[in-house]
């Protein structure tokens, strides 16, 4: 089944990578590659760098790549602006999503939607289309239009935060997307919610990558792969299982792996 | 910390109003002195009783110090290098708008305020003025049907006489201060509006001011008086070219509502604002002033203030009237070496009085932005009540805000609440908004008017999306 995935382009790779925030290297040689279709899960401690690789994917200012290409679709985008970027199709989400006082979530949706639309050339919407649009999102998250007249993420709860995250991965229908602790702060039922949302927005077409500490978002959604992360590199990779062998032994059990080549 | 570069490439803004119109003006000589005010005085055809408040007023303001407690940095304004009339020649008498000189026509299509009886705005009416004089004021028939008397000043002492006489420098009176008796001695020309009793004005009012001349200070005043149970709402705008030097402006604003009147009167400043090093720019001092003379009147400011080298400015409101109210937002925007010391004062006088203040202040560049507000509460305005917000907002790291809040309360039944924040756009915000799509400008520019949504929700409906173009605009600049 793998085999059959490769039969098309990579959306995503990801050579060599290597990259600090002022002067201080995080990541230290990161190399992966994503078909479409595939699902991959990176997991590891805290300040092993999964956190940052997803920034740097999504173009976050505050760091410098020192050596490596990330290529989307076969294009390098080392230089790419953070917007052109999910313009073209690739989406973050945050695991701590921030509040923007005063801006309207129904606008800044629409605003960012219509700005994937112009990339794709597709028509962009007015209000009226928009909010017709959304609705039928929101259905997908289970979020009551309330959330719409709302100011970005301002005094949502930790949940309705990571909802707001999935709804806008809806919206802007990428092709890929990195979900970063998508799982973190979320009860079981907003946890089925979230899954369930990612697996309907995700098709043969998208790859997604999560980045996650438990075991419990991967019983919702089956990774095709899973990467451990240490010290700036991926030390191991494997199927699902082994998250669940990870689950079992701790991160301890890493810590005597040494990096694959 | 936000990428330095990115934020002064945006925050970066094209003027584009400071053209010149070469127009041939009649001008008097530079200086200031009683010969010189008789001279304006004898220009305007004024009665003795003007010429005696003028005189008065400059005799009053050779004996004052110009104010220094706001501390802000500028060259000493040389009073006698100032030339305190300028007019564009006309003819004599101009009995229709077709008859004004089409440069002047142009100037004003130019700037969006189209006056021409085939062009003009149709659900505002507008007094245009040009340095020293109106130069025209539409609608004055259709608002003449309804008894409202809309035109300027110079006229109005003409025709109005009463009036002027009556309540002329009953809300600012010309000791005030410096500029409100320099304003009292030398102003040239500006906006009068009468509302009779139980009339709402049947559309809104508006006042456009144009600088033009290089070496003429402006001295507008305007004076509205809206009668029992009437309403109306004002609207005023100002531009000025860009000259390398700087231009004073000190105007004078009198506004009376009377028992169940209100008058909304609402600003969008854009005067030039001198370049990014501070070379040029307008010099804005002005006093504005509203009396609430009757029960439950009321006055409401708006303000968005983008433009000039230096405001100080800060409209207020005399609660006298029982349960009058006084309103007061504001939107100051400030960049590069702009200097902004705006606010207001809300004296409660009568009982039962109320008054609300909401100011946003966002400072940009390595500019300085102030809110200084004053909040009184008299012996007699027992169960009044004050709310105040001011929040900052800084983009970059060089800009600065501050916040005089001054409360005197001289009446234990009243309540006064007063609330505060400063906030700076983070890298994080504007990376989450860049991360969805939205470029840098437009994110800047969608936070900005974020934190102003709380007045733009209280201007007039095409001043608000005016307001916001305007913000958008000064913001603009091409990125990286």
């Amino acid at each position: 089944m793998q085999s059959k995935m490769k039969e098309s382009d990579p959306i995503l790779e990801i050579e060599d990578l290597f990259a600090s925030t002022d002067n201080l290297p995080i990541l230290k040689g990161v190399s992966l590659t994503v078909y479409p279709g595939e699902i991959h899960a990176i997991m590891g401690r805290n300040g092993c760098g999964k956190s940052t690789l997803s920034k740097i994917i999504a173009g976050h200012p505050s760091y410098n790549i020192t050596n490596g290409d990330i290529k989307f679709s076969g294009e390098n985008i080392n230089s790419l602006e953070p917007e052109e970027r999910s313009q073209s199709g690739i989406f973050l989400g945050f695991q701590y999503p921030i509040e923007i006082p005063g801006v309207s979530n129904l606008e800044f949706l629409r605003v960012s939607t219509n700005a994937r639309r112009k990339f794709l050339n597709k028509e962009e919407l007015d209000t009226f289309d928009f909010e017709e649009l959304v609705k039928e999102k929101l259905e997908l998250v289970k979020m009551d239009q309330g959330f719409l007249s709302r100011s970005v993420n301002q005094g949502f709860s930790g949940g309705e935060k990571k909802r707001n995250e999935i709804l806008q991965m809806a919206l802007l229908e990428p092709k890929i997307a990195i979900l970063d602790e998508t799982d973190s702060g979320l009860d079981i039922d907003a946890l089925r919610i979230v899954a369930s949302g990612i697996k309907k927005i995700s098709n043969a077409q998208t790859g997604i990558i999560l980045i996650t500490h438990y075991q419990r978002l991967l019983d919702e959604i089956e990774p095709n792969y899973v990467h451990v992360m240490a010290d700036g590199q991926i030390i191991k990779t494997g199927g699902s299982d082994l998250a669940l062998e990870l689950e079992k032994k701790g991160y301890e059990w890493t810590d005597n792996f040494v990096k694959e080549t | 910390m936000v990428n330095e570069n990115l934020v002064k490439d945006v925050v970066k803004k094209p003027y584009k109003y400071g053209f010149v119109t070469d127009i041939e003006t009649e001008k008097i000589s530079k200086g200031l002195n009683e010969d010189i005010i008789r001279l304006i005085s004898e220009k305007k055809e004024e009665p003795q009783y003007l010429l005696d408040f003028r005189l008065k007023a400059f005799k009053k303001w050779q004996k004052m110090d110009e104010p220094d407690w706001a501390g802000l940095g500028y060259k000493q304004i040389d009073y006698q290098d100032i030339i305190y009339y300028s007019a564009p020649k006309q003819k004599e008498k101009i009995s229709s708008l077709d008859e004004v000189d089409p440069k002047l026509l142009e100037t004003f299509d130019k700037l969006g305020i189209p006056l021409t009886e085939q062009k003009k705005l149709t659900n505002v009416a507008v007094d245009a003025v040009f340095d020293s004089v109106s130069i025209a004021t539409t609608f004055r028939d259709e608002l003449a049907k309804h008894g409202v008397i809309f035109c300027s000043i110079s006229e109005a002492v003409k025709n109005h006489s009463d009036l002027i006489e009556k309540y002329l420098g009953t809300v600012v009176p010309a000791s005030d201060n410096y500029f409100a008796a320099l304003n009292s001695a030398v102003f040239s020309d500006g906006s009068f509006v009468y509302i009779p009793k139980g009339v709402t004005c049947p559309m809104d009012l508006s006042s456009y001011f144009r600088i033009n001349s290089g070496d003429t200070g402006q001295f507008e005043r305007t004076l509205i008086i809206a009668e029992e149970s009437s309403s109306v709402s004002y609207l005023e705008g100002c531009t000025a070219p860009m000259f390398d030097t700087n231009t004073l402006h000190a105007a004078v604003v009198e506004l009376i509502a009377l028992d169940d009147a209100s008058i909304k009167y609402s600003t969008v400043q854009n005067w030039y604002a001198g370049d990014e090093e501070g070379v040029g720019g307008i010099f804005n001092f002005v006093t504005k002033r509203g009396k609430c003379l009757g029960k439950r009147s009321k006055i409401s400011w708006s303000q968005v203030e983008t433009g000039s080298s230096i405001t100080w400015k800060y409209p207020s409101c005399l609660l006298l009237g029982e349960e009058s109210i006084g309103e007061f937002y504001s939107v100051a925007l400030t960049n590069n070496l702009q200097q902004a010391d705006t606010g207001t004062k809300m004296i409660h006088i009568g009982p039962k009085t109320k008054s609300t203040i909401v100011s946003k202040g966002i400072s940009a560049g390595n500019s300085i932005n102030s809110y200084r507000g004053l909040v009184k509460m008299g012996r007699k305005a027992a169960g009044s009540r004050n709310y105040s917000q001011c929040d900052s907002m800084l983009i970059g790291d060089q800009a600065s805000a501050n916040t005089f809040p001054y409360i005197k309360s001289q009446q234990s039944n009243s309540e006064i609440e007063h609330e505060a924040s400063t906030c700076r756009i983070s890298e994080d915000q504007l990376f989450y908004l860049q991360s969805r799509g939205i470029e840098f400008e437009e994110a800047v520019s969608m936070m900005v008017s974020g934190f102003c949504r709380d007045v733009f929700n209280q201007l007039p409906m095409e001043f608000a999306a005016e307001a916001d173009k305007l913000l958008a605009l000064k913001l603009e600049g091409s990125v990286g």
